[in-house]
């Protein structure tokens, strides 16, 4: 059984939850079909902003607009939202922390645009930023609630957001709670944390994993700043043998970084392993292809596994690739997600 | 008129100053010194005194100050509060506030210095200041026009006030955080935007200077600005042709800065920024487009020792006492 696919949920989503707000503007720089707002641009022209290929005085509009009550919902690619324009984000959004909403698509390597296109710091440089929001979304349930939790923040909000055909792997009734983890399994042997779309992965290898008799104790992240959730202190400090990080980003700044910071603070000394692009750049290719190249795959997180227990699961790659989620839903639920 | 470009012959001896304008031409010819404004321009003329008076008293105290920047834009921004732009009026001269903290999520410490420009209406008009920078010569004119407590220059520069050298959005008359230059210009195209989809008739104004014009980002916000044909937005710049490194045609050269302007689509008034009644004129002139006035300065008008300093007049420090008696000495003529 594989998880149900979605195709463009936030296209439908975001156009039936602004409908009755008028305060919602769109920004868009050129990437409007790309970014599934092409239809929200038909549906509702007077309040879409085409601003053209030219992010920096996109920010800025943003932010005079978010001084007078809009609300603007700034949709491009990741890296045109932190990386061209980071001066104008700070001084003219972070700075006032105006709500404006940074929907950054094709976070870390979900592109085979190349290095250009691919946003691996995104979530270093923006935790850096004071005032920031930063949320990661791992589904379609994610994909259509993570909206209604950035409307709610009386400031900056970026969103690393998916695209085109999404898994459902949380239930639409489950949506997405702000800085407060998913649950998705107990265990005390490791403390695997994992966001975006490493959770897929990570739930692909974990039942072959957890066959070896390995206790996992795993949290999927969507808030990664603020990150006060105290399940983080609490599955970080139960784990026997090791505390081990997924994202979809560089290990430097991201999500690793932020549970090591928990972790020192806390005087947690459990070795951590952290899975991500080891600060390197990556370039044009497949998603598929790139996991595997720069070890972000399931493969990966069985080494992490068995590099922290010390011995081999014996788990073959056949078996990785035919695994198969089965009752992910029911044992969420059981944790009270 | 033949295109958008209002032309203001103008000469110089000096080649990075312009002096004075001598002719134009168009419709607005008539309109000049006569402009049947209700802006009473000797009250302006008494306005841009008190900046140049106020910046180098407050200089000679402090060792220090932006004084050419005073010397160049005195006239504009004492037209810009003088009645140009259609402020909300203030009740009464305002103390500026201690610094309470940066800006946070929930609405945390997210008063600005706009509180300097009155109540905002539909009717009135903004202003957002650009240059950082020029704070003191903001904080003069806002002093000079019953807006800004006199005391609050006692404030400036010191450790926990709000009065700060380069201005910040919690500063007497910064409603926008820009001293990382260049970005008050989409800041304003973004509140001229909002304004006009609540159909509010005020105007949008955004004083920049022309060392602002080497930035990418500039231009970004020119072509939008005109591509959303925003008419009710307006810059008034000051072209002192001068940066912090030098004149401006040796760091970076900007010109033909009217004719680039005018192609991204804009009414282009060149004017003398010393000019009360053209800049008066430009301003209430007829147009359908945004509209930017480039006003050329003389970073030295009203205080001609600083000549001496030239090409480098960013930041007037004394370098000897005798060339701060020379400065003192200067102030008591104006103070006559």
């Amino acid at each position: 059984m594989s998880f149900e696919v979605v195709a463009r949920p936030h296209q439908e989503n975001f156009l039936a939850w602004s409908k009755d707000k008028p305060q919602v503007v769109v920004l868009s720089a050129d990437l409007t079909n790309s970014c599934e707002v092409g239809v929200w641009r038909d549906t509702y022209p007077e309040r879409f902003f085409s601003m053209g290929m030219a992010e920096q005085n996109m920010l800025g509009v943003a932010a005079g607009m978010a001084r007078e009550g809009l609300e603007p919902w700034l949709h491009t690619f990741s890296v045109f939202l932190y990386r061209r324009p980071l001066d104008q984000l700070q001084m003219s959004v972070a700075y006032p922390s105006l709500p404006v909403r940074l929907v950054g698509f094709l976070p870390g390597i979900m592109t085979p645009g190349g290095v250009t296109h691919q946003a691996i710091e995104d979530v270093a440089i923006l935790r850096a930023v004071p005032n920031m929001t930063i949320f990661e979304v791992g589904d379609a349930t994610e994909v259509e609630s993570v909206i209604e939790i950035a409307h709610a923040i009386d400031g900056p909000v970026y969103i690393r957001q998916l695209r085109g055909e999404v898994s459902r792997i949380f239930p639409r009734e489950e949506p997405i709670i702000f800085n407060h983890a998913r649950h998705l399994s107990s265990g005390n042997d490791v403390s695997l944390l994992t966001s975006g779309i490493m959770t897929e992965e990570a739930l692909r290898a974990l039942p072959l994993i957890k066959d070896k008799g390995v206790g996992v104790d795993h949290l999927h992240i969507s808030t990664l700043k603020p990150f006060s959730d105290p399940q983080v202190v609490q599955s970080v400090s139960n784990a026997k043998h090791a505390v081990i990080t997924m994202e979809n980003h560089s290990i430097v700044g991201g999500l690793g970084s932020a549970v090591a910071e928990v972790m020192a603070e806390n005087g947690v000394g459990t070795p951590l392993q952290r899975i991500g692009i080891r600060d390197t750049y990556a370039h044009g290719a497949s998603q598929k292809y790139l996991m595997a190249e720069l070890g972000l795959d399931a493969r990966a997180l069985v080494t992490a596994v068995e590099k922290a227990l010390g011995k081999s699961l014996g788990i073959s790659d056949d078996e990785l690739s035919d695994a198969r989620i089965i009752d992910v839903h029911s044992s969420a639920k059981a944790e009270a997600l | 008129m033949c295109d958008t470009i209002v032309h203001f012959r103008v000469h110089s001896h000096h080649p990075h100053v312009v002096k004075r304008t001598t002719v134009l031409r168009g419709k607005d010819n008539d309109a000049m010194g006569q402009t049947g404004s209700a802006i009473d321009t000797s009250h302006i003329h008494d306005i841009a005194a008190g900046i140049r008076r106020r910046v180098l008293d407050h200089t000679l105290n402090n060792n220090g100050g932006y004084m050419s920047q005073a010397c160049s834009s005195a006239e504009l921004l004492s037209c810009l509060y003088g009645g140009v732009v259609n402020l909300p009026p203030a009740d009464a001269p305002l103390l500026p506030k201690s610094f309470v903290g940066a800006p946070a999520p929930g609405g945390i410490n997210r008063a600005t210095g706009a509180v300097f420009h009155g109540a905002p209406s539909a009717e009135h008009d903004r202003l957002i200041i650009s240059p950082a920078h020029y704070a003191l010569v903001v904080y003069a004119a806002l002093i000079e026009t019953g807006r800004l407590d006199e005391d609050a220059l006692a404030d400036f520069n010191k450790d926990g006030s709000t009065v700060e050298m380069i201005g910040a959005e919690h500063s007497p008359g910064f409603e926008t955080t820009t001293g990382s230059l260049a970005q008050a210009l989409s800041q304003s195209i973004g509140i001229a935007l909002a304004r006009r989809t609540r159909g509010e008739s005020g105007k949008t104004w955004v004083f920049m200077s022309d060392g602002e014009f080497q930035e990418g980002q500039t231009w970004e916000g020119l072509q939008a600005a005109s591509h959303y044909s925003l008419d009710s937005l307006r810059i008034i710049v000051d072209v002192n042709q001068a940066q912090c490194d030098g004149p401006m045609d040796q760091v970076m050269s900007i010109e033909p800065l009217a004719e680039k302007i005018s192609a991204f689509g804009w009414d282009v008034h060149k004017l003398d920024g010393h000019d009360v009644d053209g800049i008066i004129a430009a301003s209430e002139a007829e147009g359908s487009k945004p509209r930017a006035l480039l006003c050329f300065t003389d970073p030295v008008r009203g205080l001609p020792l600083l000549e001496d300093r030239a090409p480098v007049l960013h930041y007037l420090r004394f370098k000897s006492e005798d060339e701060r008696a020379r400065y003192q000495e200067a102030y008591k003529e104006m103070v006559k």
